[in-house]
C-alpha cells in the first residue's frame, strides 16, 4: 500500500502571458463600420450557422506571401491543419497558375531572405518547391558609402554558415508557398475577391442575464466576425487575419492606428544583366539613398536604387544605355571615390578590440561588376514607413506589411513578416492545444508581446541607418565611415551584425548604429 | 488510518504540522463536519438542502447554502463566480503592488457581466490555460491519447462538477470531449449555456443545474471527472469526494484544484484580501475549509482515488505568465486515477 504521489513539474509551454495594458483597456473589442450596419438578426446568423460552408476558423485576407506562409503554416503543423481556412484575395495567381519559365529573365521583384526565413520555409515544407526555380544563394556582402571613407565586408564564414541570404523572386516565394499548401490536405477555400466591410460585434456588452433572444444574437456575433466582400458574398470567421499588405483594409476597418511617414524617396527597382554571375551582395550609400546590386541567378542581379522623387522619374524615362551607365556610374566611383583596401590603418585602430579575426576582415574592396544590360522594365515605388500602434483585437490579427511596412534599405521588410506567420501559426496552435477560442484577444495577444518588440527594433536600427545617411556632413560622414571600419574589423561586432541580421538573434549587441 | 499516514509522510510537507494536520478541518467547529476517522455520513447532520428538495438526505451532502448564496447573490457579475481565481490571482500577485492595484480595479468594474478574456475576468482566462495544459498532458497520458491531435479528448466523457459560467468545460469541449458541466447555481447554469450555445463547437456541451451527488443518484458514470475550485465551497468534502469517485468509471481519473491551508495562502488571500485591504467582505473565506495537499490525497484516497500527480500554479510579475511548478504552497492542482477495487 505504498503508494508515492509523484509531482510532475511537466510545465508551461502553455501559459499566457499578462499584458498589463489590457488590464483596463476596454478599447479593444470594438464595432467597425459596415456597410449592412449592425442589424443582426437572428435569422441571418441561424442560416450561418446551419450553413457551415461559410463559417471558418481563420479567414486571411491577402493572399501575398505573408498570407500564405501563414496558411502554408497552419497546414502544416499538427495541432492547426484541421483549421477551416478561407484565402481571400482578387489576385489571379492564387487560382489561375502562372507557369514559371526558367528561361524568361528574373523578375524585377524580389525579395532577400534570410536563413532564418530559409529554415521556416524548410520546416514547413515549402523550400523544396523554391529549390526548382531560380534562386541566388550569397555568402558574402560589401557596404560602403560614397565618402570613400570607409567599406565592411560581410561573410558567411565569420559565423561558420554557408549563407548569409537568398534571393528569390517574389513570384517564386509565392507560387512555391501555393503548391505547399496544394500538396496537403488542408481545408481551405480561395475567395477570388476583395474585403470590403467588417462586422465585430463585442460579446462584452453589458447585459442582465435572463436577457431576451437578441443577446443570444450578440453573443453569437460576438463569437464570429462577418466579412463581407466586392462580389456580394460573405463569411464568418473566429479570427481574421489582415495580411492584406501596407494599404491594409482590415486595419483600417478594424481602427487599428498607425504611426509613421513617407520618406520623399522612390525606389526604382529592375533586372540587369552581367558578364558574369554576381555571387555578392553589394550596397553602396549614396547621398540620396543606397542602391543595392543583389544576385538573382545566372548572370543577373536585381537592383533596388532608392532615390530622390524628380530623380526617380528620370530614372524611369531615361534610354536604357543611359540607365545602364548611370548605374555602373553608382556602383563605382560616382559621387566620391573608392575606400581604401589597404586595411592596416583600419585594423591597428580597431586591434585593441578586436577578438579572433573574422575571415572577411583581411578582404579588400572589391568594385562590382559591371552591368550591361537592362533585362526588365524599370519600376519605382514611393517609400514609406508605417507601424500598426496594435496588432491585435477580438478575432483580428494584423501581420506582414500590414502590421508593418518597412524602408526595403536591409532587404528585411518581408522576412519580419514571414516570422509574423511562424509566430502567429505557433500561438494559434499553442490555443488549439488548451481548447482556447483562437479569436481570444488573451490569445492574440501572446503573438503581439512576441512581435512587436522584434519588429520595432528593426524599424527602429533602419531608421537610425536611413538617417545617418539623408546628411552630406563632414563630422558625421568620419563617424559613419568609423561606424563601417568598426563593423569590418571588429570580430564580436561583426558576428552579431550578422545574425541579427539572418534573423537568428533578438538584438544586435553593441546597439544598432553599425550595419 | 496507518496506511493513510505513511502515504501522508511520502508527501512534500508543506505547513508541517505534523500529528495535528487533521484537526483544523476534520475536528473543526463546523457543523456540518464529521471526524474523519468515523468517515460515514449522518444525513442529518447535514445543515444544506438542495434546491429541488426531493431528495433531502443523500443528494445534499456536499451543498453549503452559505456558500451558494454567495455565489448566487453575485452570479450576475461573473467576477465572483470566479472570485475563487481572483483570490489565487491575488495571493500570487502580492509580490507587486502594482498588479495589486489593477486587480482591485477588476473588482471595481466587475458589475458587468462579461465573459469575455477581455473583460474584467481576464486573469482567470489567462490562467486558464495553463490548468487545461496541466488536464492535456495528464488525461493524455492516462488514456493514451495522442497530444499532437487538435481533438485528443474525443471519445471521452468528462463531466465539470461546480462549472460556473464554463470557463473550463468549453475549451475541453473544442478539445473533443463531450462534456457535462454541472453546477448548483441556476444562473451560473444559465450563463454559461447562454455563451456555450453561441459556439456550434461548444453547443454540444450538456449543461444542468444540479450537484454531484444528485448525478450519483441517476448512475451517471464519466471517464474523467473534474473539479476545480469547488471543493473548498462545499460541506463535506470527504463525502464529496466519495461522490467524484462514483461518478468515475473504473480506471477513470479525476483532477481537482484548490487552494491550500498554509500560512502563505492565509497571509495572501484572508489577511490581506479581506481585512488589510477590504477587497472582499470579511468571512469571504474560511481558511479553516481550505485543505492541503497531504489532507487531499488523504481523502481522495479514501474514495478510492489515487493521486499520480500534482502541480502547483505561480505567477511571475516579471515575465507575467501563470505556470505549473513544483510549488504547491498556495495554489495547486491534483490528478487522480480510480482504482478498480
Ligand atoms: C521596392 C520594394 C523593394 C522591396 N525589397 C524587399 C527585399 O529586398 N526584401 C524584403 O524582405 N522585402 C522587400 N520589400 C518588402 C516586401 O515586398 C513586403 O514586405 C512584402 O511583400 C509584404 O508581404 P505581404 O504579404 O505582407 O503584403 P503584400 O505582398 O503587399 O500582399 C498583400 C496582398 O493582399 C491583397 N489585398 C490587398 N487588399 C485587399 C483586400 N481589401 N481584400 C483582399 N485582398 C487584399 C493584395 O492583392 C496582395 O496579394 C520591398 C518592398 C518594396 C516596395
Ligand atoms: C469558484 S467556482 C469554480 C468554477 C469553475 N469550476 C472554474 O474553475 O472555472 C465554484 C463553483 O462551484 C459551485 N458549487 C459549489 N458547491 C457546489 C456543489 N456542491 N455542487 C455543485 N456545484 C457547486 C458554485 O456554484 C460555483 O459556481
Amino acid at each position: 500500500m505504498n503508494r508515492i504521489v509523484t509531482k510532475r513539474f511537466s510545465v508551461n509551454v502553455y501559459e499566457l502571458s499578462i499584458t498589463r495594458k489590457n488590464f483596463c483597456s476596454n478599447a479593444a473589442s470594438r464595432v467597425s463600420s459596415s456597410s449592412s450596419g449592425q442589424s443582426s438578426n437572428e435569422h441571418e446568423v441561424k442560416q450561418n450557422f446551419t450553413d457551415d460552408g461559410h463559417q471558418y476558423d481563420v479567414a486571411i485576407v491577402g493572399g501575398g506571401v505573408v498570407g500564405m506562409a501563414l496558411a502554408c503554416s497552419l497546414a502544416h503543423l499538427p495541432l492547426t491543419k484541421h483549421l477551416k481556412v478561407a484565402i481571400i484575395d482578387s489576385n489571379p495567381a492564387l487560382v489561375k497558375r502562372n507557369c514559371i519559365n526558367k528561361e524568361d529573365p528574373p523578375d524585377p521583384r524580389v525579395s532577400t531572405v534570410t536563413p532564418a526565413t530559409i529554415s521556416f520555409f524548410k520546416d514547413i515544407g515549402a523550400w523544396q518547391y523554391i529549390q526548382q526555380h531560380r534562386h541566388a544563394y550569397f555568402g558574402k556582402m560589401q557596404v560602403w558609402d560614397y565618402t570613400g571613407l570607409g567599406y565592411t565586408r560581410y561573410n558567411a564564414r565569420d559565423v561558420n554558415k554557408e549563407v548569409l541570404g537568398c534571393v528569390v523572386e517574389n513570384k517564386v516565394l509565392h507560387s512555391s508557398l501555393l503548391s505547399c499548401i496544394e500538396n496537403t490536405d488542408f481545408r481551405k477555400t480561395i475567395y477570388p475577391s476583395k474585403l470590403t466591410s467588417m462586422a465585430l460585434l463585442p460579446s462584452s456588452s453589458s447585459m442582465g442575464v435572463d436577457s431576451t433572444l437578441s443577446t443570444t444574437a450578440l453573443f453569437t456575433k460576438g463569437r464570429l466576425a462577418k466579412l463581407e466582400l466586392s462580389d456580394g458574398k460573405s463569411l464568418y470567421a473566429k479570427l481574421v487575419v489582415g495580411a492584406d499588405g501596407g494599404k491594409s483594409r482590415v486595419r483600417e476597418l478594424a481602427g487599428f492606428k498607425t504611426t509613421g511617414w513617407n520618406y520623399s524617396q522612390n525606389a526604382v527597382i529592375c533586372t540587369v544583366e552581367h558578364t558574369e554571375e554576381n555571387r555578392c551582395a553589394w550596397q553602396r550609400f549614396l547621398p540620396a539613398g543606397p542602391i543595392a546590386l543583389l544576385p538573382i541567378g545566372d548572370r543577373f542581379s536585381n537592383i533596388v536604387w532608392t532615390m530622390n522623387p524628380n530623380v526617380s522619374s528620370d530614372c524611369k524615362t531615361m534610354n536604357e544605355e543611359e540607365f545602364v551607365k548611370t548605374v555602373n556610374h553608382a556602383l563605382d566611383y560616382g559621387y566620391g571615390s573608392h575606400p581604401k583596401s589597404s586595411s592596416s590603418g583600419g585594423r591597428d585602430m580597431f586591434s585593441w578590440l578586436r577578438g579572433d579575426v573574422t575571415i572577411s576582415a583581411d578582404e579588400c574592396f572589391e568594385v562590382p561588376p559591371k552591368v550591361i544590360k537592362l533585362a526588365s522594365d524599370r519600376m519605382v515605388f514611393p517609400l514609406s514607413l508605417k507601424h500598426a500602434n496594435d496588432y491585435v483585437s477580438k478575432h483580428v490579427v494584423l501581420i506582414g506589411d500590414a502590421a508593418h511596412t518597412v524602408h526595403p534599405l536591409a532587404g528585411q521588410g518581408v522576412n519580419l513578416g514571414f516570422e509574423d506567420s511562424h509566430a502567429l501559426s505557433r500561438v494559434i496552435a499553442e490555443g488549439v492545444a488548451v481548447g482556447s477560442d483562437i479569436g481570444e484577444v488573451s490569445l492574440l495577444r501572446k503573438y503581439e508581446a512576441e512581435r512587436k518588440p522584434a519588429n520595432i527594433a528593426m524599424m527602429a536600427l533602419l531608421e537610425v541607418f536611413q538617417r545617418a545617411y539623408s546628411v552630406d556632413f563632414g563630422p558625421l560622414n568620419i563617424l559613419r565611415a568609423a561606424a563601417f571600419n568598426g563593423a569590418h574589423y571588429i570580430s564580436p561586432l561583426k558576428k552579431s551584425i550578422i545574425s541579427y541580421a539572418s534573423g537568428e538573434q533578438k538584438m544586435p549587441l553593441p546597439l544598432p548604429f553599425f550595419s | 488510518m496507518k496506511l493513510g499516514w505513511r502515504m501522508v509522510r511520502k508527501l512534500r510537507i508543506v505547513n508541517a504540522r505534523n500529528g495535528t494536520f487533521f484537526n483544523a478541518r476534520f475536528f473543526s467547529d463546523s457543523t456540518t463536519q464529521l471526524p474523519l476517522a468515523s468517515m460515514t455520513v449522518d444525513p442529518s447532520s447535514n445543515t444544506t438542502k438542495t434546491n429541488n428538495n426531493n431528495n433531502k438526505n443523500s443528494t445534499s451532502s456536499s451543498l453549503k447554502h452559505l456558500e451558494l448564496a454567495k455565489f448566487a447573490a453575485i452570479a450576475d457579475s461573473w467576477f465572483v463566480i470566479h472570485f475563487y481565481y481572483l483570490f489565487s490571482v491575488i495571493s500570487n500577485f502580492s509580490s507587486s503592488s502594482f498588479q495589486l492595484r489593477h486587480v482591485w480595479s477588476l473588482c471595481i468594474s466587475s458589475c458587468m457581466v462579461r465573459w469575455d478574456s477581455e473583460g474584467p475576468f481576464k486573469p482567470l482566462h489567462v490562467m486558464n490555460p495553463t490548468r487545461l495544459a496541466f488536464i492535456r498532458s495528464t488525461l493524455c497520458r492516462h488514456f493514451g491519447k495522442d497530444p499532437n491531435c487538435a481533438k485528443p479528448f474525443e471519445g471521452l466523457n468528462i463531466v465539470d462538477v461546480g462549472c460556473g459560467g464554463g470557463i473550463l468545460s468549453e475549451p475541453l469541449a473544442r478539445m473533443g470531449a463531450t462534456v457535462t458541466g454541472v453546477d448548483a447555481v441556476d444562473k451560473n447554469i444559465k450563463i454559461a449555456c447562454l455563451h456555450a450555445g453561441s459556439d456550434p463547437e461548444t453547443s454540444t456541451i450538456e449543461y444542468c443545474c444540479t450537484t454531484a451527488e444528485k448525478l450519483v443518484e441517476e448512475q451517471r458514470r464519466f471517464d474523467a471527472v473534474i473539479a476545480l475550485e469547488v471543493i473548498e465551497h462545499v460541506a463535506d468534502p470527504a463525502e464529496f469526494c466519495k461522490s467524484l469517485a462514483a461518478l468515475t468509471v473504473e480506471g477513470g481519473a479525476n483532477v481537482i484544484s484548490t487552494i491550500n491551508r498554509s500560512m502563505r495562502a492565509y497571509a495572501t488571500a484572508i489577511v490581506a484580501a479581506e481585512y488589510i485591504l477590504r477587497w472582499l467582505p470579511k468571512g469571504t473565506h474560511e481558511w479553516s475549509s481550505f485543505l492541503t495537499p497531504e489532507e487531499l490525497v488523504l481523502i481522495l484516497q479514501r474514495s478510492s482515488i489515487d493521486v499520480k500527480e500534482m502541480a502547483g500554479f505561480v505567477y511571475n510579475p516579471l515575465t507575467g505568465r501563470w505556470s505549473l511548478s513544483d510549488d504547491i504552497g498556495v495554489n495547486f492542482i491534483a490528478f487522480g486515477t480510480k482504482n478498480t477495487h
